[in-house]
């Protein structure tokens, strides 16, 4: 065929004792949006740094055009017209915006740098892709979304053929995927190749022409999106048949809460971090925070757990006025948090499985009531059964693992704690469907085996609805809205968070 | 065989194999270097024991430091907190020439130890509580702590004639091996204690590796910060002690001089990255010791104290290159190599 911007093929890559992409092809064309679609570890990012520069490919051919490119480095693949934007936005946020977009390659005048020309060309640049904001303010003055914009803008201007976007919707809430869409569809019609990879099936239905599933490090196939139906995709990338799909998607039934109250909030509230939240959770309850990004959600979560103070409104635990100073304090009181940021506040990447099981219980214990090897070995080895956490063994270091397992590692540093009230924020973001499905059962089989109250905070909306019994919903960093029982519905959710303005 | 693959694989292999070769390069050219005598009075000694007990000191702060650099933090003023505690024992013990303590000299061994704690909980204070980059917290006590030193010391250098002193860094009467060797193998067991009976390890290492998440999983991160640089600071004046006592003397200006420097390399040649994490206790003793080899064989080698630095710097480099990432990932492609063309000739033989 000709016309194909880029054709990969048979690329094979071997890590030691992994073969992470065993004869894999892909095609790009000019002009068409193509995602890239397989569970965790399936290879999808592995064969992205192999394009880009990052892994050299073990064998195989990669042609652009037609003639045939290798890339050793990030910066020959950059040469040849292939641009990337990671998941993390990989900007440097205490410069301006325009420095962002121009570092490294800034227009010069008689030897030094023209900013008048930085700032304007990065003005206009962004406004190619309708963004209109200051160029001469730091970075760290805009949204995540923002941001992943100017990102773009970056990597659009030097001159690519191909733009690679790595999860980049998830950290973004609609209107801000929307907007980036537009961007996306822009640069389309400009005739770019867009590699797009996300886990949420929605974003691919409504933005991509094409999709390349892969498995195990091997290619499923090739499809047009518009003839693949949703449960197909599904099938093909765990490997299982439709029926057997359809079933995993319902996390079965729900908890069943009991009359007694484990923790009473009564309008707490911080300044410049949320305004005013109630809520009582039940023992036995899943409960859901909802609301779009930046609502409130993640704050609500950290105030219960003592990351920031609360300087408004009441706390009760168990019927007893609490203050939390601390985590250690929400501990002593029995509850649990697994962060949104897993990399960042969550997983200690240079250490093991184990060790980092242990990590909160140990904490609890102080640093003279060491946990003997032996009771740690035994904790660890029975959450890594319990979870189902896919390792090598329980001391193999923790940054080895795939997204999902690193946060089934990090809920598992709780559970050894034995808690009462387990807040799992954004527990499946950026996971397979498969552990997806996993966590959310999970969550439920806590409440209602073991009695724990869970707090739940996701961005999926189905996700949210399938496995609360009650819904919170914040908007602009306040509650607006209480949902329970039959009234926990997509549509009824939709609508709280929309509030007057739908 | 098994064991010998598990010890090359091991954390430690690199810094032992840089320590051995460079005995071996003693042990051909320098004139009895592997000889132990035993005197009359049932002393060891020769120059394998000489090293040991000169590196006493050093691996002591050496100890201290590699807690302060898992943390990601450094601790410049180590040298600096040796001269105070050197000072604080010899002015507390007086130099009366008719050699008696005006102070009891267990009192005044405690009482440095104490200054030095002190010292290494305003490194803390600065650094835990107060943000403060742990470069810029302990660079003020480096440069303050020497005049702290002085004025303790009243500008002089205070010899002390009280015999017993001499002993911290001399051989008690009837023991076959100098007193500061004792004291940094106390040390050295001390954290292997430490260790293996508390959680501080995996606390200092987290904190190290992502302040953010220890402090989401509950350790208290300022506590932990705060002791490894109080810790650091024990270390320091415990150095105190045996470098005043192998002079019998306070020198406020050159006590200690440069000693955090050798201290930090000695770390980083025991494997311990600087930007913190995981840390290896076994390989900063191994690369103090590694250290005081370097000089003693350039003194022996008849190298001048003037050129010594030049000469050590260039063995520093060789080391740090044989131990960097880069000459490790040649050295396993080469390994791979050498694997792959063997199981490439024993399916030939199978054919």
């Amino acid at each position: 065929m000709t016309g194909a911007l880029l054709e990969m093929r048979q690329i094979e890559k071997e890590f030691p004792g992994v073969r992470a992409l065993s004869g894999v092809d892909f095609t790009l064309n000019a002009g068409e949006i193509h995602s890239l679609m397989g569970e965790n570890g399936a290879g999808k990012s592995t064969l992205v740094k192999v394009l880009t520069g990052v892994y050299q490919k073990d064998g195989g051919t990669i042609r652009m055009n037609g003639r045939e490119i290798a890339p050793r480095t990030p910066k020959e693949a950059q040469e040849c017209g292939i641009s990337t934007v990671y998941q993390e936005v990989n900007l440097c946020p205490n410069l301006t915006v325009a420095e962002n977009i121009f570092i490294g390659r800034e227009p010069k005048r008689y030897g030094w740098i023209d900013w008048r020309a930085v700032n304007a060309r990065a003005q206009a640049l962004l406004e190619r892709l309708d963004v209109r904001i200051d160029v001469t303010r730091t970075l760290d003055h805009y949204s995540v979304a923002l941001q992943q914009m100017i990102a773009i803008a970056r990597a659009v201007d030097i001159e690519a053929k191909i733009l690679i976007l790595d999860e980049p919707t998830s950290s973004l809430d609609e209107q801000e995927t929307e907007r980036l869409f537009k961007i996306i569809r822009h640069l389309q019609k400009e005739g770019m190749g867009i590699i797009f990879i996300s886990h949420f099936l929605e974003q691919v239905y409504t933005l991509c022409d094409h999709v390349t599933i892969l498995r195990n490090g091997e290619l499923v196939g090739a499809y047009e999106t518009a003839r693949l139906p949703r449960l197909e995709l599904i099938a093909k990338m765990v490997g299982k048949e439709v029926g057997d799909v359809r079933t995993m998607g319902e996390a079965g039934e729900k908890s069943e809460p009991k009359e007694e109250v484990f923790l009473e909030a009564k309008a707490i509230g911080a300044t410049g971090v949320l305004e005013t939240v109630d809520m009582k959770i039940h023992k036995g309850e899943v409960i859901g925070i909802a609301g779009l990004l930046g609502s409130g959600r993640t704050e609500t979560a950290e105030l219960l757990f003592g990351i920031h103070a609360i300087d408004r409104g009441s706390l009760f635990v168990k019927g007893k006025p609490w203050h939390p100073d601390g985590p250690m304090a929400a501990m002593r009181q029995k509850i649990g948090f697994c962060p949104e940021d897993r990399k960042a506040a969550g997983i200690i990447g240079d250490l093991t499985v184990r060790e980092n099981i242990i990590l909160a219980m140990q904490a609890k214990e102080g640093i003279l009531r060491h946990i003997p090897y032996a009771e740690q070995a035994r904790i660890a080895d029975d959450c890594i059964k319990l979870l189902k956490i896919k390792v090598s063994g329980r001391d193999q270091l923790i940054k080895n693992l795939s997204g999902g397992n690193q946060q089934k590692v990090i809920i598992a540093r709780w559970l050894a704690t034995q808690p009462d009230l387990l807040i799992l924020d954004e527990p499946t973001r950026g996971i397979d469907v498969g552990t997806k499905a996993e966590i959310q059962k999970m969550a439920i089989a806590l409440a209602k085996k073991r009695g724990m109250s869970v707090v739940f905070i996701s961005s999926e909306m189905d996700e949210m609805v399938r496995t609360c019994t009650k819904l919170i919903v914040l908007r602009d960093r306040r509650k607006v809205a209480e949902l329970a029982g039959d009234a926990v519905s997509t549509d009824a959710l939709m609508k709280a968070i929309a509030g007057g303005a739908a | 065989m098994k064991s010998l693959k598990r010890f090359a694989g091991s954390s430690l292999f690199l810094p032992v194999v840089s320590l051995l070769v460079l005995l071996l390069f003693n042990a051909c050219f320098v004139d009895g270097f592997l000889s132990l005598q035993v005197t009359e009075d049932g002393r060891l000694y020769g120059r394998l024991i000489d090293i040991l007990t000169r590196s006493s000191s050093l691996i002591i702060l050496a100890l201290g430091m590699t807690f302060v650099i898992a943390t990601s933090g450094i601790d410049i003023s180590v040298g600096a907190v040796v001269a105070i505690s050197a000072a604080v024992v010899c002015m507390l013990i007086g130099g009366r020439g008719d050699g008696v303590a005006e102070t009891p000299m267990a009192l005044a061994m405690l009482a440095s130890v104490c200054v030095g704690i002190l010292c290494g909980a305003w490194n803390g204070l600065l650094v835990a509580k107060f943000k403060i980059q742990a470069v810029v917290a302990t660079l003020i006590l480096m440069t303050a702590g020497r005049g702290v030193a002085q004025l303790l010391t009243e500008g002089q250098i205070i010899t002390v004639y009280y015999k017993p002193f001499a002993y911290i860094s001399g051989v008690l009467p009837g023991m076959p091996l100098p007193t500061n060797l004792f004291i940094a193998l106390l040390m050295v067991l001390l954290v292997v204690f430490l260790m293996k009976r508390t959680s501080i390890g995996l606390f200092v290492q987290s904190v190290g590796i992502n302040p953010t998440a220890a402090r989401f999983a509950g350790i208290n991160v300022t506590l932990v910060l705060f002791l490894v640089y109080a810790f650091s600071g024990f270390c320091a004046g415990v150095s105190g002690l045996i470098e005043s006592s192998l002079i019998r003397a306070a020198d406020a200006n050159n006590a200690g001089l440069n000693m955090e420097m050798d201290a930090i390399l000695a770390v980083a040649l025991g494997g311990t990255l600087l930007s913190g994490g995981k840390f290896y206790v076994g390989g900063s003793v191994i690369g103090a010791v590694t250290i005081q080899t370097l000089t003693t064989t350039m003194y022996a080698l008849g190298v001048s104290a003037d050129q010594l630095p030049v000469v050590k710097a260039i063995a520093v480099v060789v080391i740090c290159l044989i131990q960097s990432k880069k000459a490790q990932d040649m050295f396993d492609r080469f390994k791979a190599r050498r694997a792959k063309k063997h199981a490439g000739g024993k399916a030939v033989d199978a054919l």
